[in-house]
């Protein structure tokens, strides 16, 4: 019937369940739609997006002269510096959220679970890691699905690797950092991301803590209410990319625009260097204070991007910001406290200890490499 | 008929709430609408993502907010 044929997707089974036999491959109209549409969208984004350069310069030149403001000037700078990054941050971002999003059809969480239950630890743990970066769950599914995993085979290290790269490990981060810093940091970061994500899960798998799991998580007993789901065809598919952009992007469009105009006040206005010493290389504290002073602040990985802007134009070392960055998405007090209600606190300390020493590391690997 | 809508208090799992608030009323079919955030609860379903529903202790949706058409459907076809 029309109604449970629907636009949207994504992220885990759903509506499907109801016995009737029509669900699951649509034979119905919508279905060739989205495959259509795709196409010519496709091609308009990358007509655009090659035209950006020149366009935002015109438009930049036009603006500047309109209000009669220096090119070379720091209003002007930062002007230029907004109206060309802002188009394109938004057009990869849309770009790659869609093609995640696909990815992520692929992986609900169901899957992710069934693949890595009865994992050896390493294998497991670098599985674990990787689909943490394509399976999505919103922070609040965190612990449900810290569960979902640990009640049913996965083993703990493993599941814990699963838990420290989604959240940081995300496309968000990725596209931002491409789109601002170019294809080396964001490659850096996706790296670091999940090293630390596959040794950090790994060592807590190694300590055995499985007894410092509160009581009541031994006690629950998964009905067999697993959630099967429909097939999925490609329309489907493509359908899951279309509500990703809208998801993600509709969320996260205001914080990236307001980030990048933080990002081209500082470009234009604070002079350079001025990190330099507090972050900078030669500073060897710096590494160990910004992932402490990362633990107990949260933000997003939209958020935090125009912060990582401002150090690094000004001079921090690469390493530092990045474990910075690291530090405040993947350690963050909200999900902790949540944390709590499943872990007791000599784990949840092991957990905050192990991934904070592998974000310093790493952190300092970098700067020693760079 | 019997409701609940599992999320630890998201702003997803609060909007999965009203959408389903507001398909029941429009749909004046007879439901209690419970809104459960306890993690003992939400696992004893074998749901891992959240928000989710579900009705009469069938789960319906897991992982997202789901549309209010198709909590109408829901509510209509049992």
């Amino acid at each position: 019937m029309k109604m449970l044929e629907n636009t949207n997707c994504c992220s885990a089974g759903k509506e499907g369940l109801t016995p009737t036999p029509n669900h699951g491959s649509n034979g119905r109209s919508l279905t060739g739609k989205p495959l259509f549409i795709c196409i010519p969208l496709l091609a308009a984004w990358w007509v655009i997006y090659l035209n950006l350069s020149p366009f935002a310069d015109l438009a930049t030149d036009g603006l500047l002269r309109l209000f009669k403001l220096p090119a070379a000037g720091h209003l002007g700078s930062a002007i230029a510096f907004f109206i060309y990054e802002v188009p394109k941050v938004l057009l990869l971002l849309t770009l790659v959220v869609f093609g995640v999003g696909i990815v992520r059809s692929f992986f609900t969480p169901e899957r992710t679970r069934t693949i890595l239950a009865g994992k050896r630890e390493s294998v497991g743990n670098v599985l674990a890691a990787m689909l943490g970066i394509v399976t999505p769950f919103c922070s609040c599914s965190a612990v449900p699905l810290f569960l979902g995993f640990v009640t049913t085979g996965v083993p703990l290290g493993v599941t814990f690797s699963f838990l420290i790269s989604a959240p940081m490990v995300n496309e968000i981060a990725v596209v931002l950092l491409y789109g601002l810093f170019g294809w080396k940091v964001a490659a850096i970061y996706l790296g670091m991301g999940l090293v630390i994500a596959i040794i950090s899960g790994w060592v807590i798998g190694r300590m055995h803590m499985e007894k410092h799991l509160e009581e009541w998580v031994f006690q629950i007993q998964t009905g067999d209410n697993s959630v099967t789901e429909p097939q999925k065809n490609w329309a489907d598919r493509v359908r899951c990319g279309f509500e990703a952009v809208r998801d993600i992007v509709g969320r996260v469009w205001l914080y990236v625009v307001l980030g990048i105009a933080v990002g081209a006040g500082i470009h234009g206005y604070v002079p350079e260097g001025i990190m330099a010493g507090f972050m900078g290389k030669s500073a060897w504290w710096s590494v160990p204070v910004s992932v402490l002073i990362g633990i107990p602040m949260y933000s997003n990985a939209a958020g935090i991007i125009p912060v990582v802007h401002a150090l690094l134009e000004k001079g921090a070392a690469l390493g530092t910001v990045l474990a910075f960055m690291m530090s405040v998405i993947a350690l963050s007090l909200p999900e902790i406290i949540i944390l709590r209600k499943v872990l007791k606190p000599r784990l949840i300390a092991t957990f905050i200890g192990v991934v904070g020493l592998g974000i310093l590391l790493v952190g300092y690997l970098f700067n020693f490499l760079v | 008929m019997e409701i609940k809508v599992l999320g630890p208090g998201c702003k997803k799992c609060h909007e999965t709430e009203k959408i389903v608030k507001e398909a029941v009323a429009e749909t004046s079919v007879d439901a209690t609408v419970d809104y459960v955030t306890d993690i003992k609860e939400i696992a004893r379903y074998g749901v891992f993502v959240t928000p989710a529903v579900v009705v009469n202790g069938g789960v319906k949706s897991v992982g997202k907010v789901p549309r209010k058409d198709d909590v109408i459907a829901w509510l209509t076809q049992k």
